[in-house]
């Protein structure tokens, strides 16, 4: 399977943030959007994702295995600034819940729940309440929640941003075990994440105000 | 590209704001002076017929509440059909027409609610009576003011524009509802007399000034929206021009390059 | 003139292309799947954990109609008379007071991204939400509803009547609610915007609620039109609010 963009622009509010962004991942292989801040890294992960309207261009699955997809964003895990996890809920009640929400697609299965904590290093805490973890915690929970449903294509927003070294190497383990049972990944990010040779994605930042309309 | 998509693009293409600013721009005079002109002619007639035998001077009150009770109605359908625009097509102009028509609507049922109590304190002896029209107004007069506080609490004009609709739609849709539930909650009021299927059964003596004050009522609103929209066009236009100018000082001396800037446009 | 070409496209692809039995799987599944079932227990578990709002609503009822009778006095008589009304409006309040954190908790963690991004359609994630938060706030209003009957002095019949209108007509409340706390679902200050937002369209379930309940204890009346038509309502809004909230929160993205 491949991950393919084509021309993609996208505004927020009245500011064209980047425009003809093409790419093309395969199975297998991960690639790095860098740039300075504010330079539209989150929001071209946003816009794979389908969470943000693109102003042009095209994403789409292309190659073998693309059957079972109604649509792009159901193939993608996404990880963004924000964990999507329940202070209220124990870490073991907020992965139960997304593994069943999640569902496996095709091609794959996501592993249980203690063994995805145990893969992010956190085995012994999955009864205790999300809200009593420390940030780093948090964050290497929400990383377990990408392990317990299987999505061909990872988008990683800033994924190492509260952590330490140790836990970035871990997360570089997990993401290359990923990418060798075929999967892709999308990574924004300012530090290098130690995924080895990968292709990158330099963003410029801020493209155009989008003006035409109005002047 | 389809046929459909075809016809769609060029209703676009006439609806282009720079377009649109010009076409308006030529045209609301006229609309202005027809506006004068019915409303000049209008009140002649209003003044020139007898009273009624039994409201009295009181029945004048009439051509302006009946007119602007239409239009409170009418105003609500044109914002529908902007959020249509909005939602469907995505056109930025039907952004503004929504946007710009919430308030003037708001105005118009306004004056239907206070020329409704200023004539029914001589008819029924009290300023505000619960009847079904009054209170179906006053919902609706509710359901403008909460849209014109979404309009104001959502900063990006995009995304106002786009809860904007859809909460027009929904009261859209509410709308036969909510009047429907309130003519069941109370039917003290006597049944709508202007159109009928057998014809009206209001006196043409009375009909005549206020079919006269309903196509001025018309025009007003038609010209107060279209100029409402220019205004709204140009406050974005010097929203835009602001926001470049903060980029390109922010950039140095290169200054940032305009998005397809298009041919033909100043 | 950019914006009207790229406008075509989308319009095209995601509207016309897009099969129609595609969409059908995927609702089978979603019914099919634990998925939403999933859903629904998290959005309990949370409503009763600490920080959910499950008992504030009750307790907001109770308190709303405990204050009544220090308004019009203690007149037994006119209690019992305006009982119904009283119970219905505050139920109407209670039920719209947790409403705008429905969106706006899922907003803040960063979980609604991923209810958006997935395969499941989004109404019926929004509808199961609804079902979950009535559940939650509005099951024990029409429970708490007998008590506060008995201090309004209500008779049974209109006991029962208030509580099966409740049970009926607070849904409707809880789907239309969902559409405004969706609009309202990025704004800083949305909670006072939803109630303003929604009362208004909440009107008719009122009127035919109380009409409903007054019909049952007065004689010459029939029970069974406002009680359909009330019936009727919170189906159409059953509809109505989870497409117009599924809409609304795909707009908010940001």
């Amino acid at each position: 399977m491949r991950l393919v963009a084509e021309g993609l622009s996208a505004k927020r509010g009245e500011d064209l943030i980047f425009r003809d962004v093409s790419f093309d991942i395969g199975a297998g292989e991960a690639l790095v959007v860098k740039g300075p801040n504010g330079s539209g890294k989150s929001t071209l992960l946003r816009v794979v994702a389908d969470l943000l309207p693109r102003e042009s261009g095209k994403i789409r699955l292309a190659g073998g295995e693309t059957q079972g997809f109604d649509s792009v964003a159901g193939a993608c895990h996404y990880l963004g600034h924000r964990n999507a996890m329940k202070r209220e809920l124990t870490v073991e009640e907020n992965l139960r819940f997304w593994k069943a929400f999640f569902g496996d697609s095709r091609g794959g299965t996501g592993v249980a729940i203690d063994e995805a904590a145990d893969a992010v290093g956190l085995g012994g805490i999955l009864h205790l309440p999300f809200g009593y973890l420390s940030a780093g915690q948090q964050r290497r929970m929400a990383m377990a929640k990408l392990l317990v449903a299987w999505r061909p294509v990872w988008i990683l927003d800033e994924p190492t941003a509260a952590l330490d070294a140790s836990a970035e190497a871990m997360f570089a383990g997990l993401v290359k075990a990923h990418l060798s049972r075929g999967g892709l990944a999308l990574a924004a990010t300012h530090q290098p994440l130690g995924l080895g040779a990968v292709s990158e994605l330099q963003m410029g930042g801020f493209a155009a105000i989008f003006a035409e309309a109005w002047v | 590209m389809n046929e459909q998509s075809l016809a769609i693009r060029k209703f676009s293409d006439l609806a282009n704001p720079t377009r649109f600013l010009a076409l308006s721009g030529a045209v609301w005079p006229w609309m202005a002076a027809a506006t004068a002109l019915f409303f000049a002619v209008g009140l002649y007639l209003c003044f020139a017929t007898v009273g009624d035998y039994q409201q009295g001077e009181t029945v004048r009150i009439m051509y302006v509440h009946v007119p602007a009770a239409w239009l409170s109605m009418m105003c609500y359908s044109v914002m529908a059909i902007s959020a249509l625009g909005t939602l469907v097509w995505r056109h930025p102009l039907a952004d503004v027409s929504a946007k710009t028509a919430a308030p003037i609507g708001a105005c118009f049922t306004f004056i239907a609610l206070v020329t409704g109590s200023l004539w029914g304190k001589p008819m029924w002896g009290t300023w505000w009576v619960w009847d079904a029209r009054l209170t179906s107004v006053f919902v609706l007069f509710l359901m403008y003011l909460g849209l014109i506080a979404l309009n104001r609490a959502v900063d990006d004009p995009a995304r106002a524009a786009k809860v904007g609709a859809i909460l027009i739609l929904v009261g859209f849709v509410n709308i036969p509802i909510i009047k429907f539930s309130v003519d069941w909650w109370n039917t003290l009021h006597q049944p709508a007399s202007v159109i009928r299927l057998d014809g009206p059964a209001i006196d043409p003596e009375f009909l005549r000034p206020l079919l006269v004050m309903a196509i001025a009522f018309t025009l007003l609103f038609f010209t107060l929206h279209v100029l409402a929209m220019r205004n709204e066009i140009l406050r974005r236009r010097v929203a835009t021009l602001r926001r470049l100018a903060a980029r390109s000082a922010g950039r140095g001396a290169s200054g940032p390059a305009t998005a397809g800037r298009g041919e033909g446009h100043p | 003139m950019r914006w009207r070409q790229s406008r075509f496209p989308r319009l095209a692809g995601r509207r016309c292309r897009q099969a129609d039995e595609v969409r059908l799987r995927s609702y089978a599944r979603a019914w099919k799947d634990v998925g939403m079932t999933a859903l629904l227990l998290r959005d309990l578990k949370l409503s009763v954990r600490a920080g959910g709002g499950a008992m504030i609503g009750v307790l907001f009822f109770m308190t709303v109609v405990a204050v009544i009778p220090f308004g019009v006095g203690p007149d037994l008589n006119l209690l019992a008379r305006i009982g119904p009304a009283i119970l219905w409006i505050g139920a109407l309040l209670a039920a719209l007071l947790g409403l705008d954190r429905l969106f706006q908790a899922e907003r803040e963690d960063g979980s609604l991204d991923l209810l958006l991004m997935q395969e499941t359609p989004l109404v019926l994630t929004v509808l199961v939400k609804c079902l979950a938060h009535w559940l939650a706030t509005g099951l024990p209003l029409v429970l708490a509803s007998p008590l506060l009957s008995l201090f309004m002095n209500m008779d049974v019949s209109a006991i029962g009547a208030t509580m099966l209108t409740l049970l009926v007509g607070t849904p409707a409340i809880t789907f239309i609610g969902a559409a405004g706390a969706a609009i309202a679902v990025a704004l800083p200050r949305g909670g006072l915007l939803v109630s303003i937002l929604v009362l208004p369209l909440a009107i008719p379930v009122l009127i035919f609620g109380v009409s409903a309940v007054y019909a049952a204890i007065q004689e010459p009346a029939p029970f069974l039109p406002p009680f359909l038509f009330l019936t009727a309502l919170t189906l159409v809004f059953a509809v109505i609010g989870p497409v117009a909230a599924a809409a609304a929160l795909r707009a908010s993205t940001d």
